[in-house]
């Protein structure tokens, strides 16, 4: 059994011709939770003490993972609602200014906290901390979403649960226009 | 070579025998033989399937094949489906409609998976070809229902509009009124996908009454119960059809009017939908059970007894798709009955929980390969498995060609043993001689990698996830197998070794996905100058790789072997490594 590829046999590699190929270490990206935060050991706890500093204390699915296409997730939830969207699973996301929409699942996220920097992440923008009386005033973004209702409502002004039920698409705006609404 | 050859024969009869070949491998065969057969295959070329869109394009197409009646065309990497392909990654269809709309007016059936269509796309196609007839967009998106209105008022013998599990902007039910009184050609229709609460039921009840030949039908989730009957009853044609929600209110009269209409279909043999079943009502179906080979009941939120109790009903059964609630106890009823099954499909009711909320292990799994010899295709959703039940599997079923296995939580070990599961699997690649299609989980090493490039020789298209250890798993993997043409890994310790020392088997292969692995941006660099028959795509959507030292491993990497060279419709958060467009950023 080889256990060596014998690299310098091949004609690609990385590196000036002539050297040997540096050894180059793993460089954790930052903020990247590496598969053993995300991942338990075995197979059934759920608890806080599998993460570290920088992930979000409970367990958090693993994006694309069980592999079962979004449609059939949607299917097992609300019965009666609306495939997309009605009972806040995959929601739409779009961003003041960016012109491609995501679409996120909102069942992934246990907290406001939690999908909050989930958006900072995905979209590269800060949106900092809500507050029942100022909502986000003091960020560059607040985040937004309509509800069932066709209301565009202040992300955090209602439990998380409500939230996720009702919640039917995301806009991320900027913040100067976001003081219309909330509690302000 | 003499120009003319006393034994050669008229353009007229080689037309006329090649047009007895049909598989595209035969007539890219029949086109190699010389320059005459190469131009007289091309002008007589009816259909096309291009496997990947970017592999080609439109106007090499149009060039080669001059008079093209059916097109068929994949879009985005498989992944797709698991979220894992960021939105506006690619895949439209736009430019190759445009394209043909001058090239082929001839153009009757255009077969779409993972594209994005838009309502502009599905506009063009009603505008621009006469004689259309097929449209199938399978896992598409990006349109809504002005869209097809457009597709059922211009298209006059429209056969066939499948839009199977693709993604709708339901505005509203009405575009099905817009098929013309003088439209009777319909074949085939599957609106399953279709959320809207306003399906215009009167509309598709007109339509189906005056569409002899439909055979093919599969509804809503919002058409009810009550309304099948009436649907049945103007087309007891039908082969295949798929109900809407399958709950009301248990009422005599209701019931026996739909068992009546069921028994009335002499011809069906396949079921889906199902949507929020109803257990007593599943009666109904017992009249038409032993002709049936098909069934969906992949949405059906029904327990294990009421599962038994119809499958017992169905002996013909060949293909059966069903939630884990069906449990071990249901497979094995099934492998007692339903002793011509090939394809099984079981799917988790719960994929986000920790603990079982069934009991459907391995055993199940086992039942059938021990009760089904001719289970060919395999798709097993569950929570534990062991090396024994997959030897045993492979053991029984030595004719599977797909196998796609899904222990939900990752890196599970055997629980008997708790060694990997690379022994299992490894009996399944050496046993089953003809596998095409593999998809692993669980806890694997190196080794398993080892057993499938040695055994898997037939092997087409292989999933893996949380497995390996090193390098060597990948490059046992493209130095094995020697069919493999779709590969997709993620979250594997597969780095930059195994894909430079077999970069050239990737020039034999559809395409090659890689995410959250070890690859370094240097080495996609490296990949994308010396390969130039390969289109090498990092998709990054954090920030460009090359504002990280090339050492640093790419988020996502998707290879694929191109004649087109890269790609103009990027978004900004895909990068070719093309040198070419390298220049011009």
């Amino acid at each position: 059994m080889e256990n060596d590829l014998n690299l310098k046999a091949t004609e690609l590699r990385l590196g000036l011709p002539g050297s040997d190929e540096p050894e180059r270490q793993m460089i954790p990206r930052p903020n990247k939770r590496t598969l053993s935060d995300i991942v338990s050991e075995g197979s059934t706890s759920t608890t806080e003490e599998d993460h570290q500093d920088t992930a979000p204390p409970a367990k958090v699915q693993i994006v694309g993972w069980p592999p079962v296409r979004s449609y059939r997730k949607n299917c097992l939830q609300g019965k009666k609602d609306e495939v997309e969207g009605g009972t806040g699973m995959y929601v739409k996301v779009s961003v003041d200014g960016a012109p491609y929409l995501r679409k996120i699942d909102l069942k992934v996220y246990r907290s406001y906290p939690q999908l909050l920097l989930a958006l900072e992440n995905m979209f590269k923008l800060t949106i900092g901390a809500y507050s029942e009386r100022e909502g986000y005033n003091g960020s560059d973004y607040a985040p937004t979403y309509e509800d069932r209702d066709g209301d565009w409502m202040l992300v955090g002004d209602v439990p998380w649960e409500m939230f996720i039920s009702s919640c039917k698409r995301l806009r991320i705006m900027k913040g100067s226009e976001a003081r219309g609404l909330g509690c302000v | 070579m003499q120009k003319e050859m006393a034994y050669s024969f008229p353009d007229e009869v080689l037309k006329h025998v090649f047009s007895f070949i049909q598989s595209d491998k035969d007539r890219n065969a029949v086109s190699l033989v010389c320059k005459s057969w190469y131009e007289i295959e091309r002008w007589c070329r009816r259909k096309v399937f291009i496997g990947n869109c970017y592999a080609v394009s439109p106007r090499m197409v149009i060039r080669r094949f001059p008079e093209v009646r059916s097109i068929e065309l994949k879009g985005k990497p498989h992944f797709a489906d698991f979220n894992l392909v960021p939105d506006g990654w690619g895949g439209y269809v736009l430019q190759w409609i445009a394209e043909m709309a001058g090239a082929y007016p001839w153009l009757g059936e255009i077969r779409l998976k993972r594209m994005v269509v838009t309502d502009e796309s599905l506009e063009l196609i009603a505008k621009s070809f006469k004689n259309f007839k097929v449209l199938v967009l399978f896992s598409c998106e990006g349109f809504s229902t002005d869209g097809l209105a457009a597709i059922a008022a211009s298209c006059k013998n429209l056969r066939e509009l499948d839009l199977r599990e693709s993604e709708v902007d339901d505005l509203s039910g009405h575009w099905l009124a817009q098929f013309p009184e003088t439209c009777t050609s319909l074949v085939s229709l599957n609106i399953s996908c279709l959320g809207s609460d306003e399906v215009s039921f009167s509309a598709l009840e007109r339509l189906v009454d005056r569409c002899p030949n439909l055979r093919s039908l599969q509804l809503n989730r919002a058409v009810t119960l009550d309304k099948i009957a009436n649907i049945l009853r103007r087309a007891p044609q039908l082969v295949d059809f798929g109900t809407g929600n399958y709950a009301a209110e248990l009422q005599p009269d209701v019931f026996s009017n739909l068992a009546g209409a069921f028994s009335s279909c002499k011809e069906l043999k396949s079921l889906s939908g199902f949507w929020d079943v109803v257990p007593a009502y599943l009666p109904a179906l017992y009249s038409i059970c032993p002709r049936l080979t098909s069934l969906n009941l992949s949405y059906a939120t029904i327990q294990s007894p009421d599962l038994i109790k119809l499958v017992s009903h169905c002996p013909r059964l060949q293909r059966l798709l069903v939630l884990d609630y069906v449990e071990d106890s249901g497979l094995e009823e099934l492998a007692s009955s339903c002793k011509d099954l090939q394809e099984l499909r079981v799917f988790p009711s719960d994929p986000f929980g920790v603990e079982p909320n069934v009991s459907l292990t391995e055993q199940g799994l086992v039942a059938v390969s021990l009760g089904c010899p001719k289970l060919q295709s395999v798709l097993y959703f569950c929570r534990r498995m062991s090396n024994a039940a997959l030897v045993t599997i492979a053991q029984n079923c030595p004719n599977l060609t797909r196998f796609r296995l899904c222990i939900i939580e990752p890196k599970t070990p055997d629980y008997l043993t708790l060694d990997p599961l690379d022994a299992g699997f490894g009996a399944i690649v050496e046993h089953c001689k003809d596998l095409r299609r593999l998809s692993l989980s669980g806890l694997l090493t190196d080794h398993v990698f080892e057993y499938i490039g040695t055994y898997g020789k037939k092997l087409e298209m292989l999933s893996v996830a949380f497995a390996g250890d090193s390098d060597l798993g990948l490059h046992h993997v493209l130095s094995g197998c020697e069919s493999l043409r779709k590969l997709e890994i993620r979250d594997c310790p597969f780095g930059d070794k195994a894909l430079l020392a077999n970069a050239a088997k990737l020039e034999t292969m559809r395409s090659l996905w890689m995410s959250s692995c070890a690859v370094s941006f240097g080495a996609c660099k490296l990949l994308g100058q010396k390969m130039p028959k390969l289109n090498v795509e990092v998709i990054d959507e954090t920030e460009p790789p090359d504002s990280r030292p090339e050492s640093y491993p790419v988020d996502k990497l998707y290879i694929y072997k191109s004649v087109a060279g890269p790609r103009f419709d990027m978004p900004p958060f895909v990068w070719s490594m093309d040198e070419a467009v390298k220049i011009l950023h």
